[in-house]
């Protein structure tokens, strides 16, 4: 009795236990209890109004004088910022005669190189004025300007009717030097808008590159991006990209964008950059098994179950059909989405929304082949791969779009090479890949042996903007299932529901069935035996 | 059989039933949603499955310590004790006598409610399958605490996922024999009803203890 009762009541108790869990679901997560107190203070402040200073409301004729007028000022911004990645466009802890980056000799496969700066197309998006690469002056409306307004054109317009003697012509000059001013007094910190200018049409156009970059990123909404959706949170880009100094946190290259996951109650002086910095290396409630997989998966695996869910992005760009002609002349052939799958001057396109990632362990560095590295022309070249295995402690399963295509290479040299593509003599003009690669090349001071073949290539990026809201995160059994698991690639470890040992299972199944089989010719056998009148 | 010289006695106490079907109801949702986990199916879905597993498998390891307490301190332990007195008269039984109606060579009483035949399973079943059954999920359950314990030099999961699936097929396999069995007393439903009621017809020819009979019962409880 007594222990009918104990039984009962430890009964009782593991009930309780499991319940307790359920009845403090309306409270919520640590982790998003902790980012809601990283990120309370919504409202940032300023004792400056900008159209107020003197050094803004001069006559500006051109691009390099609102520098100047920026720099009287913000003395120390020009040094700063010409120090950072996105002046320099080097990696620098690459090696010194290897050098990574879009300024070096770092390959890809979009417009494949900037061939050292050279190729203006390509240099647009550098933050110098007018796309004059490292020496025009800094453009600090790029990033800080809030205004969309062109410039150029605008200097253009100055410049013809101020000129002019008329006076209808010299009150257009008055208006357009108006809007100028207007311009360059409105500033700020970088919205999302600023860093989209290049972010998101990298590659030359919207969505080309990252998949969880593209301009539906300029005012997404909740559902694509629960942290920078303007129905949510409304993040700007450096909330996270938190910025010393005008270096903005984020990876480049090999130099991961954190050392370490910490998160700010640990380390309030580290950069927001990780999902760690505010939500906690263990965000979920207590007792939660997803809280038993952030040391080895990361948030952005299950948090991005897609990417590109808003604006297609490319997966395919085969250079090798670059070149073809209708009549003579360069022609496009539009496909799904609005996208092109065919253009002359760049070749094979394919597009897809609503990405399924590839996953990949991932220390926070990516590694590839420079235009100066060998490369074995019979395989897939990984221009940009993921570093990491799942000894590396700080490596995580982590999700990555992967974009795929063919591009030149030296057969000789069995090196990739860089053609020049804008410009008059670039292969967009005059579509002649020998001597496109042989000016590009020339460029960047290296060889080109005159053969060139196109070998296949993948670059990847990692996925983590796009992150889902919760209830759309994925279900377990998006990856504990066979045979097909979101994880199937990843191998050398066990995993419920995805893996087994076939002779267990073989024999399991054989032993379970063979037990079914013999209990019923036995069952069977009595009841022949007992109507035989086989009784005793 | 002739009823008439059939007589009741009480053979399986309260707690021993509520065990025994506790148990029963443990194992199978174990088997079930343990198969799920492993990938044979979709049922709960996988989530809610190895939450079922997880609260099932804690608590038949908390059910288990009572039954081996209830077992050692009431000297039911003696029903386990292994013999080959008749162990081949009850294989023979079940392979042939059976068959051609003889009866079985053990007769079930209150000092011997298994043959030798369940001795030996049960024995084994209590004191190596279900142990190393639970200690291997036990290990699963605590994966992320190796580190920490060091035990993640000694095994790695794949292999104690290896143990507890090949034992969980042998449970499987158990179970059908087992419920199978059930069906062999004199009446197909025998012995589950005395496993429900706690009374089993019995031989007249049984010897049985006074404390055992209706009336006695009665003054007991």
């Amino acid at each position: 009795m007594c222990l009918t009762a104990c039984l009962a009541a430890s009964g009782l108790l593991l009930l309780s236990t499991a319940a307790a869990p359920a009845a403090a679901a309306e409270e919520k997560a640590p982790g998003r209890q902790l980012a809601d107190q990283a990120t309370k203070q919504r409202h940032f402040w300023n004792t400056v109004d900008h159209s107020k200073l003197k050094a803004l409301q001069q006559v500006f004729t051109s691009g390099d004088q609102i520098t100047r007028a920026c720099l009287s000022c913000h003395t120390k911004a020009d040094q700063q910022l010409k120090k950072t990645f996105h002046w320099t466009w080097t990696d620098p802890n690459s090696p010194p005669n290897d050098r990574k980056g879009k300024a070096q000799y770092s390959v890809n496969n979009f417009c494949l190189s900037s061939n050292a700066m050279h190729d203006h197309h390509c240099s647009e998006c550098h933050i110098g004025w007018a796309g004059k690469g490292k020496a025009a002056a800094i453009d600090c409306l790029r990033c800080h300007g809030q205004k969309k307004f062109n410039f150029e054109e605008a200097f253009g317009d100055y410049e013809a009717f101020s000129t002019s003697s008329d006076p209808d012509d010299k009150e257009m000059a008055k208006e357009a030097q108006a809007e100028i001013q207007e311009a360059a007094q409105a500033v700020g910190r970088p919205t999302r808008r600023n860093c989209g200018s290049c972010h998101f049409s990298g590659g030359g156009g919207d969505g080309v590159k990252h998949g969880d970059l593209d301009s539906s990123m300029t005012t997404p909404h909740k559902s694509l991006d629960v942290h920078m959706g303007i129905d949510g949170q409304n993040f700007q880009c450096v909330r996270c990209h938190t910025t010393i100094n005008h270096n903005v946190a984020g990876r480049f290259y090999a130099t991961p964008a954190a050392k370490n996951r910490k998160s700010l109650i640990e380390n309030d002086l580290s950069p927001k950059i990780m999902c760690e910095s505010c939500h906690s290396a263990k965000p979920h409630k207590a007792g939660s098994k997803m809280n038993d997989h952030t040391d080895k998966v990361a948030c952005q695996t299950c948090h991005i179950p897609t990417v590109a869910r808003v604006l297609p992005v490319q997966m395919w760009w085969d250079w090798s059909q670059a070149g073809k002609m209708k009549n003579g002349k360069p022609y496009e052939v539009k496909g799904p989405y609005d996208r092109p799958t065919y253009v002359s001057t760049k070749g094979d396109t394919r597009w897809a929304k609503n990405v399924r990632p590839e996953y990949y362990w991932y220390s926070g560095s990516l590694s590839g082949p420079t235009l100066k590295d060998s490369i074995d022309p019979t395989k897939i070249i990984r221009l940009a791969w993921p570093v990491g295995n799942r000894g590396n402690h700080n490596a995580r399963i982590f999700p990555f779009h992967v974009h795929r295509g063919k591009q030149p290479y030296d057969i000789e040299r069995s090196k990739l090479l860089a053609p020049l593509l804008s410009g008059e003599h670039g292969y967009w003009t005059t579509f002649n890949w020998q001597d496109a690669i042989a000016r590009g090349q020339k460029y960047l001071d290296l060889p080109f042996s005159g053969k060139y073949g196109f070998v296949k290539t993948e670059y990847v990026f990692p996925s983590t903007h796009m992150v889902a809201p919760k209830d759309q995160a994925l279900a377990c059994s998006e990856c504990h299932t066979r045979p097909h698991s979101r994880l199937a690639n990843l191998t050398g470890f066990y995993m419920p529901g995805r893996d087994r040992i076939k002779a267990v299972d073989t024999g399991g199944w054989l032993l379970v069935l063979g037990c079914l089989a013999a209990v019923l010719l036995h069952g069977f056998g009595r009841f022949i035996f007992k109507k035989n009148g086989g009784k005793k | 059989m002739d009823a008439a010289k059939m007589k009741r006695i009480y053979l399986y106490s309260r707690f021993e039933r509520i065990w025994h079907w506790l148990q029963a109801f443990l194992i199978i949702s174990l088997i079930v949603t343990g198969l799920e986990i492993h990938g044979a199916y979709t049922l709960f879905g996988y989530e809610d499955a190895v939450e079922i597993h997880n609260f099932m498998g804690l608590t038949w390891g908390v059910l288990f310590v009572f039954i081996v307490f209830w077992v050692l301190t009431t000297g039911e332990w003696r029903q386990y004790v292994p013999t080959t007195k008749k162990l081949f008269a009850v294989m023979w039984y079940y392979s042939f006598g059976i068959f051609m109606g003889k009866p079985h060579p053990v007769q079930k009483s209150p000092g011997a409610k298994h043959n030798p035949l369940q001795r030996l399973t049960y024995l084994g079943l209590v004191t190596t399958m279900l142990p190393v059954q639970m200690a291997a999920g036990l290990l699963y359950y605590t994966y992320n605490q190796w580190p920490q314990w060091g035990l993640d030099r000694f095994l790695t999961l794949g292999g104690v996922a290896v143990v507890h699936t090949v034992l969980a097929f042998l449970l499987i396999a158990f179970l059908i024999i087992h419920v199978y069995m059930t069906t062999t007393g004199h009446t197909i439903f025998a012995h589950i009803r005395s496993m429900i009621t706690g009374w089993e017809e019995v031989f007249e020819t049984t010897e049985v203890y006074d404390w055992e009979t209706t009336g006695k019962k009665k003054a007991r409880s």
